[in-house]
């Protein structure tokens, strides 16, 4: 079922350069779809129109066939499209974890035993469910993101955005907030829209989608991306060290079987020979 | 200066920590009129108000050094009104012939000292044992009446707690601002007041100009979250009135019975 429809979405913030032009894609229900692109891409002006902060200067996008940017429709669309930023510090509200987590049920006007019920699910959801009468300000970026994480998943969203959400984090937050997103998607059902400029970071989705300059150069699985290496190198865009290798090593001759994404991937490979 | 921790809140498990904040401050508050209630140099109710002060703090399980150490802050303020009084003022009869220092102004003095000492006790024992979160808490609850004269309390609420909770991350910031700012040579340490003040808006102005930034992003996340103001908002935190606040009102009517009673008896 197509849960996000996109049809030739443009915007512009200041009526000169636009930073989508004329963007078309569709995202189906229980996909995890990772954007990718360089520095002005229009990849987190996609993120903002997702849910509503922004309204496309022209064009549409649906969610569930609700359209985005309606006024009317705009807390029906929040609720089911959920943003994580980038920032993990400029998007908390309380200084205790529960009531982080509370702050989207309140919002909604959610009795407080459901409220209660939501955090727990939520907290668990990320693994964090010790940390309830924690402090925000004392926990790592990678437990700061997996709380905004939680606030998210308190409202009972459908689909999870996540705009740059590991760009802040050291590499074991990154792995933490990773692995979350995907169980998420993986045995919740959550639709992922995963917004990044880290190559390895869409090794894990079913399709890739390249933005360069506000529009959609190429979309299709993380392997048939990668395979676009001068292209993506064009667009100032690298493909992980470990897909890099692997087709040096078959240009070279040597048989590489399978498909080589990740390390692993390449590790199990080479031990083949 | 990540360990730093605002307020001066002194984290326990007891009885007073415990009790809803809006009753603590509201006992605050009637602990205060206690002390003011004490008539001029009858020096027991003050003896009846310190009472009170060593039992919550033995009952909040706080060391004693820690609620007197507030007086510090003070100190100065309460030397000088006691040495104004002792100097200047006349009635009653001196205390020697011919000297300066009468009864009645040594009296005042110790009164008065007595007075300011025994309030501001009062009130560390409050910030002690109240964390700034459930401070905020129960300034919204004793603020609730307001909200028929549309005084917005849950937005003024919301903004304390959103205050408190970027206290650490502007420190944190503030810190690294000093750092990336010294590490290009700048020199917070020598020179005239004039000059240091001068040094600090280097400082002073990315810290603003992030604070923008800052605050640009939590509205955007806070929109993401369904946020429209109170309007059918629900309130997950519940802070109920429990038996400690009952005998927290109980002790707090003691104690006012009490200095009115010994208000009749002088030394």
């Amino acid at each position: 079922m197509e849960q996000i429809i996109a049809k030739d979405l443009y915007f512009t913030y200041d009526k000169q350069t636009p930073a989508l032009k004329g963007v078309n894609f569709t995202v189906q229900k229980g996909e995890y779809v990772a954007i990718i692109g360089h520095n002005g891409s229009g990849k987190s002006t996609l993120a903002r129109l997702l849910n509503g902060l922004l309204t496309p200067t022209l064009g549409t996008i649906t969610v569930d066939g609700i359209v985005v940017g309606d006024k009317k429709t705009l807390f029906e669309v929040r609720k089911r499209v959920g943003v994580v930023f980038q920032n993990p510090d400029n998007q908390m509200v309380a200084s205790i974890v529960e009531d982080e987590v509370a702050f989207g049920p309140e919002n909604l006007g959610v009795p407080r035993k459901e409220i209660k019920e939501r955090i727990d699910f939520a907290l668990s959801a990320v693994g964090m469910q010790d940390f309830k009468r924690a402090t925000p300000s004392r926990l790592s970026g990678g437990q700061k993101q997996r709380i905004a994480i939680a606030g998210v998943l308190a409202l009972k969203p459908d689909v999870l955005v996540l705009d740059e959400a590991t760009a802040m984090l050291d590499p074991q937050g990154r792995k933490e907030v990773l692995s979350t997103v995907q169980k998420l998607n993986k045995e919740q059902g959550v639709t992922v829209v995963a917004i990044t400029h880290y190559m390895e970071e869409v090794t894990k989705a079913d399709r890739v989608i390249v933005l360069s300059d506000g529009e959609m150069v190429f979309t299709g699985t993380p392997k048939e991306i990668f395979l676009k290496q001068k292209e993506l190198k064009n667009l100032g865009l690298e493909v992980p060290l470990a897909v890099y290798i692997a087709q040096k090593l078959k240009e070279q001759g040597v048989e590489i079987d399978g498909d080589v994404l990740t390390q692993s991937d390449l590790a199990e490979a080479l031990c083949k020979l | 200066m990540k360990d730093v921790t605002f307020g001066q809140y002194y984290p326990a498990n007891s009885i007073v920590h415990s009790m809803n904040p809006a009753v603590k401050i509201l006992l605050t508050i009637a602990y205060i009129v206690a002390v003011f209630m004490v008539k001029q140099f009858y020096f027991l109710g003050f003896a009846a108000c310190l009472l009170a002060v060593i039992l919550i703090t033995i009952l909040a399980k706080i060391p004693f050094l820690k609620v007197l150490k507030s007086v510090k802050a003070v100190i100065f303020f309460v030397l000088l009104s006691a040495i104004l009084q002792l100097l200047f003022n006349k009635n009653g009869t001196p205390l020697w012939k011919g000297g300066f220092i009468t009864d009645v102004g040594l009296l005042t003095a110790g009164f008065i000292t007595a007075r300011i000492v025994l309030m501001v006790l009062g009130a560390t024992l409050l910030t002690l044992t109240t964390s700034p979160v459930d401070l905020a808490d129960g300034i919204e609850t004793l603020l609730f009446p307001l909200k028929l004269i549309k005084f917005p309390v849950h937005e003024f609420a919301l903004i304390m707690s959103i205050a408190l909770r970027f206290i650490p991350t502007l420190i944190d910031e503030t810190d690294r601002i000093i750092k990336a700012q010294k590490a290009r040579g700048a020199d917070f340490d020598s020179g005239n007041i004039f000059k240091r003040a001068k040094a600090l808006i280097p400082v002073l102005i990315p810290l603003l100009i992030s604070s923008f930034r800052r605050a640009d992003e939590l509205a955007d996340a806070m929109d993401a979250r369904c946020y429209a103001g109170s309007k059918k908002r629900t309130k997950y935190k519940k802070t109920p009135f429990t038996v400690s606040d009952f005998f927290g009102l109980v002790f707090m009517a003691g104690l006012i019975v009490g200095v009115v009673f010994l208000n009749g008896f002088i030394i």
